[in-house]
């Protein structure tokens, strides 16, 4: 029985060593599952599980381990995931200043990345480091000029801010108020918040002191809902517009009537069931909705969970490529897997048409962007 | 600014500062019973409020089988020791851990509380989140009850991060609201005060007078200041400390719940947002040196103001402002008090 059992346990011991095994791809993954940017990690952790096993006759492994939205702990895990787990690429984090700190320890094991970070810093410029480093969520740049374009459409002069008093709130105010000088656009009010504020009745006040013709509120989730409601309460009259961060089930679910008629920019995934036949990116969109729907519920959807779903688009599309020049698990096939991502070329995602180049390392055009209103407590496609 | 918006400001400073004042009163309370720096405080805000939202949603909330589950815990642990003392005590001891707790998982499955009226959703929401004060009490504090109060800091950490855990477990990650008690708007000098807000500050001055009468008028109050006095002495006279920390943290637990329900229709609570509340009533407690009552609730109400017209000047910075009134607070306390060695 002794003897059984001892067996047993060395044949446990070898299969748990043999899990790298030389043959399969290991895909190192970081989200932010936990902590304040949980709303962007839950939906993209529970998206790798909905991707295929293998990708072109070769086993995938998904390696996920949460970092607590913390800067720290993102880098621990990237060198564990490189060092233990031998991974071939890594994707992640779920924010930007995680994603940044994570750039050099890709560099550093000439690791082939992609973030699932908006800001543009993650891959611009492309120099020694971020040549390892590709993204898959739209350019706040992209998002703001979108809605720069609809406020000088619907005839806005000027306009207030109200942001996060965090990276997001300051990146969003940075690229917005660029584009509104360009367009001769009024910034009359600067405005900060922070996320777990119970008020932000003094803000407010000072905005609507100022008569803007609309307001712009940069902010994620659902504490994107309390100016706005507030602004509501204290009777202002103007235009509301919102960013591609509240995109989300939850969003609509606390702001209720008081979000009618918001404007706000999103990735195609958002409304993917309104998209004309014709738009390639309705099929890849819906795809993932369905799946995901599947597995967690109809409605739960969120953009963010589809950046995951793209970086794995992604791979499915570069790894074959690398899979001909070299064996997973070696430093040439990182190498043939950098120059696979950085060569796709019209691979459509979820989000909108990848065309990347040794420049542009998140490769989006126009087409990955629409301009939603809310109506009836739903996304609605405009434009 | 014209008198109008400092108006809408003071309003508004006021109403979270009411807030501000209850927690501070609470952390007084625990800190002057106990010795510990009750940092999970503001959990209950969080899990008040949020246990009403599952309740409302039709959910069984996850604060039910935490309920359910310390509760068994206590039992096991206590109920050798109870055995041993008489059937009396025995049961005493299984019908609050064991039989209550089923009983109220079973209204909630059950009785299908979507559809009650909200005041009784309110009820069913403290019955909930309430006994978890004293379960936590007895599991985690009353084993290191006589450690000093830097031990009972870090044992409060702990706690901290565990109760915040779980509550993104049982909540998720998203906010959450509830609708107003009352919808009622009234019109004062050319202001609008909603019914919520003094829903607010009217529950919250109550709150206050009922700890002023529980504390001079009943025995268990009195019992309780005088183990916040001297606890040796109070032990002297029989009075358990034991049970004047379960009942400290059974306020505490009830205080923090209520200011959380009480909110929820003004805010989105989140559930991680107790501890920035909890926080700023910290510092409003700080004010009153973790000793004094109407100071600390003052010094809340202060914090409430500030927050609010800081908010107004200069909104990136407001936190900062807020926080940074505890060093001079601090400062001040520091030269016109005696250093006391803590007796060990």
């Amino acid at each position: 029985m002794k003897k059984v059992s001892k067996s047993l346990l060395a044949a446990a011991v070898a299969a748990v060593c043999a899990t790298p095994a030389l043959a399969d791809l290991n895909v190192g993954v970081v989200v932010s599952a936990t902590g304040p940017a949980a709303s962007l990690g839950i939906p993209e952790k529970n998206t790798f599980a909905l991707m295929p096993t293998s990708i072109g006759g070769e086993k995938i492994n998904y390696i996920i381990l949460d970092d607590a939205t913390d800067t720290t702990t993102a880098v621990k895990n990237t060198r564990k995931l490189l060092t233990e787990d031998k991974v071939d690429v890594i994707v992640g984090s779920s924010i930007t200043p995680n994603s940044l700190a994570m750039v050099d320890v890709a560099a550093e094991a000439a690791t082939p990345m992609i973030s699932m970070a908006a800001s543009a810093a993650i891959v611009d410029p492309v120099d020694a480091k971020r040549r390892w480093v590709f993204k898959t969520p739209q350019n706040d740049v992209q998002m703001s000029t979108a809605i720069v374009e609809h406020m000088i459409n619907a005839g806005v002069k000027t306009v207030a801010f109200i942001g996060f008093a965090d990276a997001y709130g300051e990146g969003w105010y940075r690229e917005f108020a660029k584009i509104a000088e360009a367009r001769k656009l009024a910034i009359v009010a600067n405005e900060r918040y922070n996320r777990a504020d119970t008020s932000v009745t003094g803000q407010v006040l000072k905005v609507m002191a100022t008569k803007p013709d609309a307001v712009l509120i940069a902010g994620a989730g659902t504490p994107a809902a309390l100016p706005q409601k507030t602004l509501r309460e204290k009777g202002y009259k103007g235009a509301y517009y919102q960013t591609h961060g509240v995109a989300n089930k939850d969003f609509l679910r606390v702001c209720g009537k008081d979000c009618e008629g918001t404007f706000l920019p999103a990735g195609p995934v958002l409304v993917a069931a309104q998209l004309p036949g014709s738009n390639p990116i309705k099929k890849v969109a819906l795809d993932y909705t369905a799946k995901y729907e599947a597995a967690h519920g109809k409605g739960n959807t969120s953009t963010f969970g589809a950046h995951a779903w793209d970086a794995g688009i992604l791979l499915q599309n570069a790894v074959p490529v690398a899979l001909k020049k070299a064996k997973p698990g070696s430093k040439e096939f990182k190498a043939a897997l950098r120059d696979a991502l950085e060569g796709l070329k019209n691979v459509t995602v979820s989000h909108g048409i990848v065309n990347m180049s040794a420049q542009d390392h998140l490769g989006f055009d126009q087409r990955a962007r629409v301009m939603v209103k809310i109506e009836n407590g739903d996304w609605k496609l405009i434009q | 600014m014209d008198l109008q918006i400092a108006l809408l400001l003071g309003q508004d400073g006021v109403v979270n500062g009411a807030i501000y004042a209850l927690l501070a009163l609470a952390l007084v309370l625990v800190f002057a019973v106990t010795r510990v720096i009750f940092i999970p405080q503001g959990e209950f805000v969080a899990y008040g409020a949020l246990t009403l939202v599952s309740l409302q949603a039709g959910h069984a909330p996850g604060t039910l089988w935490l309920m359910l589950v310390l509760g068994a815990a206590v039992a096991a642990i206590d109920g050798p020791a109870a055995w041993r003392q008489g059937r009396r005590r025995l049961a005493g001891l299984l019908g609050r851990q064991l039989l209550y707790p089923f009983v109220i998982a079973a209204l909630v499955l059950g009785a299908a509380p979507r559809d009650w009226p909200v005041l009784l959703q309110v009820a069913l929401a403290l019955v909930i989140v309430v006994p978890l004060g004293p379960q936590l009490y007895r599991l985690i504090y009353q084993p290191v009850a006589e450690a000093s109060v830097l031990v009972l800091l870090i044992v409060s950490v702990a706690l901290h991060l565990a109760l915040v855990g779980l509550g993104l477990l049982f909540f998720g990650a998203e906010g959450s609201r509830t609708p107003a008690f009352s919808e009622a708007s009234f019109e004062v000098g050319g202001l609008t005060v909603s019914g919520q807000s003094l829903w607010v500050i009217g529950a919250s001055a109550l709150l206050i007078v009922a700890l002023y009468v529980f504390f001079e008028k009943s025995l268990y109050g009195k019992a309780l200041r005088a183990t916040a006095i001297n606890r040796a002495g109070a032990r002297l006279m029989g009075i358990s400390t034991t049970l004047a920390g379960k009942l400290t943290f059974l306020l505490a637990a009830a205080i923090g719940a209520l200011s959380g329900i009480l909110i929820a229709p003004i805010t989105t609570i989140y559930y991680d947002t107790g501890f920035l509340v909890g926080l700023k009533g910290f510092v409003g407690a700080i004010v009153g040196g973790l000793a004094s009552y109407p100071v600390a609730a003052a010094g809340a109400l202060l914090v409430g103001l500030l927050e609010s017209f800081s908010s107004f000047w200069a909104s990136a910075f407001k936190e900062v402002i807020v926080f940074t009134l505890i060093i001079p607070v601090l400062v001040w306390r520091s030269l016109t008090t005696r250093y006391v060695e803590e007796e060990e």
